[in-house]
């Protein structure tokens, strides 16, 4: 039993508990489901980009989002926008964009929760102590460069209008299941990229007076809608994005043929 | 039913996991139980508590390790058998047993710059519409049961941040604020980094995850106060802008260290505590000293008097009453 008098202030030392974390829930199955699905999901991205082919289907028009814009020699009938880069292994079809695209996701606010808790382990999961000895968070290089999201997240309205048009072009005759997957992954995509928290703050989170801005108001009002969707949103793009991409992969490779819903 | 305890018991020279078997009954939370320990075999188990319905924030403990509030921690959303492990705020310093001094807090409160209203507008003249100040008022939801503080990796499991950083709960302070139309400070960003250590958060998001009255710490205040000091600090068409118009020179510099040593009143944090906002006279401006009348003012008007002249009533009284009155009535 304590009988000493204790006041605030006096001693500044935190209470021994001997435990490192004391939760009894599975606090580790969310960092690993995490941990897995964007290991697989990159793995499965890296394999195709490098892979330099399956990526169009003539005969309907449907290329894949993982090579478009298409910009190097190998593209042929696909690339709209010309073909600048030589054929070279290192360099992905889509050399232009994925860059952006890749900066877009590392720097998304709902990734970086992710990839901190799943992979950094800073820390793993809410009152589970931090894998790291010292901690500067994002105060100084590189991870001060997170705050770039801002340009990422204009690059990517620019692809996403890109893959827009990839899904007219692959308009031009009948309607087939590819078509409506291509149309389905290009509306979550803008769904996902409208959603971000920079759009948020461009579209009106920077105002003082919201009165003095109704149509900013409303606009704001839509994008915080679809903002408390962002982390859904995140995994049902990398969703469709891999399912787009392994469709057309398989059409490319003859493994089966479109289904034809019209023509 | 007996239902099975262990409850960290001490002060900062040590202590330890005590365990207890304690009667548990339907609709009680574990602050229920803390009292029947306190009532029943631990007379001086010592914790803190106020109102026992979420709304004062001092019952904040750590329940099976996760920060909650006790009074807000249902007995029955645990299973018969589950051992429930009870322990202090781990971020703060222990005092005694349940009870740990939460002094951090207020120190980077007394930080904060208060609220600053434009000049020439009195208290009791601020006119403000709704939908501006809507988001401002998600964060006077706060309790200050400083569960945020206690969770957030930054000071939780790295010590030494507790100098340069305030924490989630001072977050939407400065970000309340930075959105309040009435609000004329325009350092409040520079603030947030240079002082805030706004930078340190990684948005793991496990403030929002325990905040009991469910304010969305980093999706409404965190993330818009990165994105507002982006647009001031990393946005480089803006930096450009700045240089070429020479407007960083215009703008008042913001200590980034704290400027005096520190005492045993301010032993953390990097920006000394403001005094509060007095007028030349040396005392606070008052709303009621604004109007012209004491009290609360008429919701008619204050022209208006009562009881108005019978021309003025849009209503016919009804008949005069004949009827003697009752008897007995004087």
């Amino acid at each position: 039993m304590t009988t000493t008098a204790t006041r605030p202030g006096a001693g500044g030392i935190r209470a021994a508990i001997s435990a490192r974390t004391l939760r009894t829930d599975r606090w580790w199955l969310a960092p690993l489901i995490t941990f897995l699905g964007l290991s697989a999901w990159v793995a499965y991205a890296t394999v195709r980009v490098f892979l330099h082919k399956w990526f169009y289907v003539e005969e309907y028009h449907y290329l894949t989002p993982f090579y478009s814009p298409c910009i190097t020699d190998r593209c042929g009938d696909a690339a709209e926008f010309g073909t600048p880069l030589p054929s070279f292994w290192l360099i992905p079809e889509a050399a232009f964009t994925l860059p952006f695209l890749l900066l877009f996701r590392l720097t998304c606010y709902y990734y970086r929760k992710a990839y901190y808790r799943a992979f950094w382990l800073s820390p793993p999961a809410c009152a589970v102590p931090d894998g790291h000895k010292t901690y500067s968070g994002e105060t100084r290089f590189p991870l001060i460069f997170q705050n770039a999201h801002r340009y990422a997240f204009y690059a990517a309205g620019v692809i996403s209008v890109i893959n827009t048009w990839d899904a007219i072009r692959a308009q031009s005759t009948g309607i087939g299941l590819g078509n409506v997957i291509l149309w389905v992954n290009v509306i979550m995509l803008w769904a996902y990229t409208l959603s971000c928290h920079s759009c948020r703050h461009i579209a009106g989170g920077r105002l003082k007076h919201f009165s003095k801005h109704p149509v900013r108001y409303r606009f704001w009002t839509f994008v915080s809608k679809l903002n408390t969707r962002h982390m859904q949103l995140a995994w049902i793009t990398l969703g469709t994005l891999a399912l787009t991409d392994f469709y057309i992969m398989a059409l490319s490779a003859n493994w089966f043929s479109d289904l034809r819903l019209i023509g | 039913m007996n239902r099975h305890f262990r409850v960290w018991r001490g002060d900062s020279s040590g202590g330890d996991l005590e365990d207890f078997d304690v009667e548990v009954n339907d609709g009680e939370v574990v602050l229920d139980i803390i009292h029947r320990l306190q009532a029943t075999q631990a007379p001086d188990l010592a914790c803190r508590w106020n109102c026992k319905a979420g709304k004062c924030g001092s019952c904040s403990m750590e329940i099976n390790g996760m920060p909650r509030l006790g009074c807000m921690t249902r007995m029955s959303t645990f299973t018969a058998e589950e051992t429930i492990t009870v322990t202090p705020l781990r971020t703060f310093p222990v005092i005694r047993d349940l009870v740990t001094d939460v002094s951090f807090n207020y120190e980077k409160a007394r930080e904060t710059p208060a609220f600053a209203p434009p000049a020439g507008v009195a208290p009791g003249q601020y006119r403000m519409q709704q939908v501006d100040v809507e988001r401002s008022q998600e964060f006077r939801k706060c309790i200050e049961c400083y569960l945020c503080q206690n969770t957030c990796h930054v000071v939780r499991d790295h010590e030494e941040n507790k100098e340069s950083f305030s924490g989630p709960r001072f977050f939407i302070r400065a970000a309340e604020l930075d959105m309040h139309p009435l609000d004329a400070r325009t350092d409040r960003k520079q603030h947030a980094q240079q002082n805030q250590g706004l930078g340190f958060c990684n948005i793991t998001k496990c403030c929002t995850e325990v905040c009991p009255e469910h304010i969305k710490i980093t999706d409404n205040a965190i993330i818009p106060m990165k994105e507002r000091v982006v647009d001031r600090r990393y946005d480089p068409l803006v930096r450009l802008g700045r240089k070429i118009f020479r407007r960083d020179q215009l703008e008042d510099p913001v200590p980034a260290q704290r400027t005096a040593p520190r005492t045993a009143e301010t032993p953390s944090g990097q920006r000394l505590p403001e005094g509060p906002p007095v007028g030349p006279d040396g005392r606070l401006e008052i709303a009621e000293l604004a109007a012209p009348l004491q009290g609360g003012l008429s919701p008619f008007g204050e022209d208006m008097a009562f009881p108005l002249p019978p021309e003025r009533v849009t209503y016919h009284h009804p008949d005069a009453d004949t009827s003697p009155p009752p008897a007995g009535h004087s």
